[in-house]
């Protein structure tokens, strides 16, 4: 496994312009109809969840909330699959089941994408016991929103790591708004890192929009927790550039408040970083750029050509190892209870 | 053959089952050093130690939600609720997340999972305290749901469960834990599939089909039956979810009269599921409507003559099948 502080940060540079381009993409894909459901886009977070896998290894384990296209992509699963995901189709990375707020990806060790708010955090404490019960040495990174933390689901599982110590770390991306409500709205501590205080757990307040800060932070909790299990709380300052979902023009907030945090911009930072440093000339930024624009582009070109699931797969994914009989359509019932357009029962 | 409860049983199958595979666990509150609530779990904590029997803090929706977390990564929990009326508090993670995994991930994440504990009501602990929980879990996909009602059933149907690849649970009957029934010797391997219906007493003139409390119920009341020359059938359902269709069709074809006798309520119930399906299926065979005797649809008083009254109770149940046959 790839000790990941030497990842190379250019390689990160452009996976961060991947997903902004992605979800650039995606928005205008959803707004050609292509794309539906609710679709929660990422842009202007990238540094949080890119700094954060560049930390861990490719065998730990990553869980987040809805706003997940971006954590699929920065753990591995294609465009092309993540862009067919948003299509609907077969060769999507839960096979279109699962939709923009769904993404699965077992091979690369990503488990989901939850879409009920904080419902997966007991979901990512499970992971981290099951590490535990294994004598494993892999960590658990749980990335869920500022609306979660008020949350039954949040509370009992920060208390069930803290009480078992268990190998997993927080990540609170706290983008000020849960929704539309700020976080002044909705939370009764100054401080969302405090939360954690409240379970004995060490919290940490982080710059999200600074992909170095990330990283190094992230990384330092993680060696910590490799040696000794037990979890973390980060709480990730960032912003959303766009609004919660792609029905909300954000009109709960201003435009200035906008254009000051898109002058902090992560990518921005980042490459400004290398340039500076002499690791990355305009050129070959522009060279980045150009690549994740045209990966993207293939991958809608890829999600379009792809074949929608068969209606015949209807059953197969309901339960695993064999078909159950009840519920199931029955061959023999008759043709009219179908309604026009309803997918056929399988035959078999 | 040996006579044992119904709660040593469980106890069995659980040992069995930790002893048999590393990857099982029994997680819930007061499981370990409180020896479980009822104690189901007697002893287990000194056999398996504290790695393996994990008492859990009053965190329902936490601890279900953790277990179908570390069922994502292909562990075994078996996860107790000290009653399923407090399931309730875990609903999300019983019905959101562990039966959609499999189908949100595109059939990448399974999750083998057990929820177990007492179901349905008990005596006298009033309406928070005696959910019979069966109609809501049925009706979600994803789920299996079964109701042992003897030792042997509790037994092989426990075993059974934490083997199967997906989300099943075992609603124990929380008046039953002390009866007693006789099941095979622990060293011959008990399993008694899903879905699998049992005619627990052989009859000609009437089916009474019933599952978990019911069923001791029924015996009875056949019993009296008896005496006035009307041969009942009992047909012990065990699994609502997989139902055993043709268990009930068979025992329809050959009395042509049925009663069914549920511990639920009877708005959306789990007789209405059977009914629609003997009338759609083998309505030819019927001499009589089907009649069902289930919970009245109020909340659960406290008063015992009151709760008597909203129970399905012998009275209920003989009634119904003197009005099925005419007698």
């Amino acid at each position: 496994m790839q000790p990941v502080e030497q990842r190379d940060e250019v390689e990160m540079l452009s996976l961060m312009l991947l997903i902004r381009r992605f979800e650039e993409r995606a928005s205008q894909q959803y707004q050609a109809q292509k794309i539906g459901g609710f679709c929660h886009l990422y842009i202007g977070q990238e540094a949080v969840v890119t700094g954060a896998v560049a930390a861990v290894r490719d065998d730990d384990y990553i869980i987040t909330a809805y706003r997940d296209h971006a954590h699929a992509l920065a753990r591995g699963t294609t465009a092309d699959a993540c862009m067919a995901e948003l299509f609907g189709k077969e060769t999507g990375c839960s096979r279109g089941l699962g939709g923009s707020m769904h993404f699965f990806d077992k091979k690369n060790h990503m488990y989901g994408g939850h879409a009920i708010v904080a419902a997966h955090i007991p979901l990512a404490v499970g992971l981290a016991f099951a590490i535990k019960y294994r004598g494993e040495d892999r960590v658990t990174l749980c990335f869920f929103g500022d609306g979660a933390i008020n949350q039954g689901a949040f509370h009992e599982a920060l208390n069930l790591a803290a009480l078992y110590k268990l190998p997993i770390v927080f990540i609170c991306e706290n983008n000020l708004f849960a929704m539309g409500t700020s976080v002044k709205r909705s939370t009764s501590l100054g401080q969302i890192v405090d939360r954690a205080e409240g379970y004995d757990i060490p919290g940490e307040i982080v710059d999200g929009m600074n992909f170095r800060e990330v990283r190094d932070k992230v990384s330092e909790i993680v060696d910590s927790i490799r040696k000794e299990p037990h979890p973390a709380f980060v709480e990730m300052r960032t912003y959303r550039y766009r609004g919660h979902s792609m029905s909300d023009p954000a009109s709960y907030r201003t435009k200035q408040e906008l254009e000051k945090y898109r002058l902090d911009d992560p990518i921005t930072r980042l490459r400004a970083q290398l340039t500076r440093e002499g690791k990355l000339t305009n050129e070959q930024f522009d060279l980045l750029d150009k690549k994740a624009k045209e990966m993207v582009l293939a991958a809608v070109k890829f999600a379009e050509g792809s074949p929608q699931p068969p209606l015949d797969t209807l059953y197969d994914y309901t339960y695993a190892n064999g078909v159950m009989e009840s519920g199931r359509p029955r061959p023999e019932e008759p043709a009219q209870q179908q309604r026009q357009g309803a997918p056929a029962p399988n035959p078999n | 053959m040996r006579e044992i409860t119904y709660r040593q049983a469980l106890n069995e199958a659980l040992a069995e089952e930790l002893e048999r595979d590393p990857n099982v666990f029994l997680m819930g509150e007061e499981v370990a050093e409180y020896q479980g609530a009822y104690k189901v779990s007697h002893g287990l904590l000194q056999r398996f130690g504290p790695r393996r029997i994990i008492d859990t803090p009053i965190s329902e929706n936490g601890f279900a939600g953790l277990g179908v977390g570390a069922a994502m990564v292909g562990l075994r929990p078996i996860i107790e609720f000290m009653t399923f009326s407090f399931s309730l508090v875990a609903f999300d993670q019983v019905v959101n997340n562990a039966p959609n995994m499999y189908t949100m991930s595109g059939g990448q994440f399974n999750i083998p999972i057990t929820f177990r504990g007492p179901n349905g009501p008990a005596h006298q602990l009033g309406a928070t305290h005696s959910h019979a929980t069966e109609n809501f879990y049925a009706s979600v996909p994803g789920l299996k749901v079964c109701t042992p009602a003897t030792p042997r059933d509790a037994k092989g149907l426990l075993k059974t469960a934490v083997r199967d690849d997906n989300p099943v649970l075992v609603l124990e009957a929380e008046l039953l834990y002390s009866s007693k029934g006789m099941v095979e010797p622990p060293d011959e391997e008990l399993l008694i599939p899903l879905g699998k219906a049992e005619v627990k007493r052989e009859g000609s003139d009437v089916s009474i089909i019933c599952y978990s409390q019911t069923v001791p119920l029924a015996l009875k009341v056949a019993a009296q039956l008896e005496e006035e020359d009307i041969s009942a059938e009992i047909l012990d359902l065990r699994s609502i979810k997989p139902l055993d269709e043709k268990a009930i069709f068979d025992s329809v074809a050959k009395t042509h009269r049925v009663v069914i006798v549920e511990q639920d309520h009877p708005f959306c119930g789990v007789g209405a599921e059977v009914c629609y399906r003997i009338q759609k299926n083998v309505f030819d065979a019927l001499d009589a409507p089907v009649i069902r005797v289930s919970q009245e649809d109020v909340p659960m008083p406290y008063n015992e003559r009151l709760e008597h009254a909203v129970l399905p109770n012998a009275e209920k149940l003989l009634a119904a099948v003197k009005q099925v046959c005419y007698a």
